[in-house]
């Protein structure tokens, strides 16, 4: 499987603001902790090896990344 | 300090050897007894192999060291006769609980599938295990074997020469000389042989001390395996509590970094600790306790030339998964059959090359889980412990973080499904039964499958037979014919053949799985065994 890096969320904009409501209120650290519970929750659901290893390699800084 | 710390099991005693004006020759020295060295010399001398291990200590290994053996560990040790006295002695737990801060999120349950002879780990302190090996050494002395066993006797020099080794001993009489065909270095950790001959020990070493404690109690803590990550009684830091026989537990507290060693193995230190974790109103003594840091890290190789490097010697890990006795175990087991081939001359010296490949494939695969264990219980970075405990968390609710939990994953024994005595597979059989798999147990209506396989090669012929019965099979293989049918427990078809409705299995004294065929085919059988034995294919070019 290949992981999809074009746009696949079909209301961007309501995703994102409910991606930054769910981070209101919180300190530093409880974000950080959410986004990593998240991470692992996404991670799970999409499961595939190598969608997974092509994921953590786009999410590098672009210096430390393979030209694609 | 219990007495077990101070009575010899094998004291010093002046030999002949130390007499002689030309040093003796031994066929094989293993220097260390310890689990390893001495779980070698009983393999060798059940095949007659005359072995000498020497020792500069006398007594059991002293202190907090290991305490889960591993079900292929007790398999090896049923081998050698010696894995009753364990079991018996021994305390079998099947749970295991983990907690994060003050909740538990978590059980895992070790239940083994049935017709298993040996269950997947038993607690055991690890001066058991020795004084079953010693009384198994005595035993076999009683009715014979060439198998000599020197207390006092510190190994402190060793000189290889291309077909043999030299070595100097100390003894309360002085210092003598020994040659040895071939010298195996079970001498531990900081093994004096590695640093005579200057050879690296490389790998990681992890920063965190741990206090580890053997305390005996009366309590009623059930029998399980309790894990803490950031427990209320040790802030940040890991905890567990696991029993051993004779009231006695272990306790593994996780300290720190920066920490005073001295001052916290003090009992007016420890105690308050211990306090806070079991609860104030619970009286307990300390049998021992120590302060460890932990290291990942093993040899390049480990033979070289004459000499042969097994058990901590060759590789050390962190005990988190119980990995260190119970891979040493496993080097001996692939050792000795080798070691007794090549001397009766049924296999070339290439043949011990192999345990280089085999052991050092193995010893990888255990390094990469106990750093993967150590690295999720002492979190290396900010990152690490922001993910290690989001998983803890989840864990609670959900079960897909369950097996990213990782304090310590069971001791499993490793597949030479690479190693080049191992022959392709050739027929579509179960997985966990191809060709490098140690081989599954089963029960059989009169007993286990284990104990009709080993010390020597086996041709396991399931729902058929060679046509004329050993006609064309080397005389050193057994052959051993079953049948599913008198397997009402099904287990021999799910473990052995799967779908297919046949299978020959070609399996190694170490009770390894070398070649499996879908029937019987003496000329593959006739390859394969040769293969097994690293003897050259024969060309007629
Ligand atoms: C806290 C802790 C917990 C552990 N828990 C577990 C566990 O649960 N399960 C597990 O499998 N493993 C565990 N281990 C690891 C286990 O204790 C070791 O892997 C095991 O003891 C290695 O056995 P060995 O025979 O290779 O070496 P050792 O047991 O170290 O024996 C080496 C022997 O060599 C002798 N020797 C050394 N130098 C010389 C010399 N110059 N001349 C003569 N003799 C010499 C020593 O006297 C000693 O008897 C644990 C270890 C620790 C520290």
């Amino acid at each position: 499987m290949e992981l999809t890096l074009t746009p696949n969320i079909a209301a961007p904009d309501d995703f994102y603001a409910a991606l930054l409501a769910t981070h209101d209120g919180l300190s530093c650290a409880e974000s950080e902790a959410l986004n990593a519970r998240l991470i692992l929750i996404l991670a799970n659901h999409i499961g595939d090896d190598a969608v997974l290893s092509q994921a953590l390699h786009a999410a590098l800084p672009p210096k430390k990344r393979n030209p694609a | 300090m219990t007495s077990i710390f101070d009575t010899p099991l094998y004291a010093y005693a002046r030999h002949a050897d130390q007499e002689t004006k030309t040093p003796r020759r031994h066929p094989v020295v293993i220097i260390g007894a310890g689990p390893v060295g001495l779980a070698l010399a009983v393999d060798l001398a059940q095949k007659g192999v005359e072995t000498l291990v020497l020792d500069d200590n006398d007594k059991v290994s002293l202190g907090s060291r290991a305490i889960c053996f591993s079900k292929r560990t007790l398999e090896i040790a049923d081998r050698l006769s010696f894995g009753q006295t364990l079991v018996d002695k021994g305390v079998q737990w099947n749970l295991g609980k983990v907690f994060f801060n003050d909740r538990k999120v978590y059980e895992f349950d070790l239940q083994a599938e049935d017709g298993h002879r040996r269950p997947a780990f038993i607690n055991l302190q690890q001066y058991y295990f020795e004084i079953a090996l010693v009384d198994r050494i005595r035993a076999l002395q009683q009715n014979g074997a060439p198998l000599d066993l020197r207390g006092g006797s510190k190994v402190i020099d060793v000189t290889p020469k291309a077909d043999h080794v030299t070595l100097q001993v100390d003894t309360p009489h002085g210092i003598y000389t020994l040659e040895a065909d071939w010298l195996i270095a079970c001498d531990g950790a900081a093994s004096p042989v590695r640093h005579a001959l200057g050879l690296d020990f490389v790998g990681r070493v992890f920063e965190d001390n741990f206090l580890i404690a053997d305390v005996v109690m009366d309590a009623d803590f059930p029998v399980e395996r309790w894990f803490w990550f950031d427990p209320p009684f040790n802030k940040n830091q890991s905890a567990l509590l696991h029993k051993q026989p004779d009231n006695v537990w272990r306790i593994d507290l996780q300290l720190g970094r920066d920490i005073d060693r001295e001052a916290e193995k003090k009992p007016e230190n420890v105690i308050p600790r211990l306090k806070a974790m079991l609860g104030d109103d619970i009286n307990f003594q300390l049998e021992w306790v120590s302060i460890y840091t932990f290291q990942c890290r093993r040899m390049e190789n480990f033979c070289h030339g004459r000499v042969i490097f097994a058990g901590d010697s060759a590789h050390q890990v962190s005990p988190f998964g119980a990995r260190g006795a119970n891979s040493g175990v496993q080097d001996a087991d692939n050792l000795g059959w080798k070691l007794h081939a090549v001397l009766d001359g049924s296999a070339p010296e290439a043949l011990i090359d192999s345990y280089d490949d085999e052991r050092i494939f193995a010893a990888e695969e255990n390094l990469k889980n106990s750093a993967r264990s150590t690295d999720f219980i002492t979190p290396k970075s900010h990152a690490s412990r922001v993910f290690r405990d989001a998983v803890l968390t989840l864990a609670e609710q959900y079960s897909f973080a369950r097996p990213l939990v990782n304090s310590g994953r069971l001791s499993l024994p490793c597949f030479y499904h690479t190693s080049p005595l191992t022959s392709p597979d050739t027929m579509s059989g179960p997985g966990r039964s191809r060709p490098g798999a140690p081989c599954p147990d089963v029960w059989l209506s009169d007993g286990y499958l284990l104990q009709y396989l080993g010390n020597h090669f086996t041709l396991l012929c399931i729902n058929t037979a060679p046509p004329a019965l050993g006609g064309d099979i080397d005389p050193a293989i057994t052959i051993l014919c079953l049948h599913t049918k008198d397997n009402p427990s099904g287990a021999l078809q799910t473990r052995y053949l799967g779908t297919v409705p046949s299978a020959v299995y070609l399996i190694r004294p170490d009770q390894h799985i070398t070649a499996r065929w879908p029937d019987f085919d003496a000329t593959a059988v006739h390859r394969a065994h040769r293969r097994a034995l690293a003897r050259k294919p024969k060309t007629w070019s």
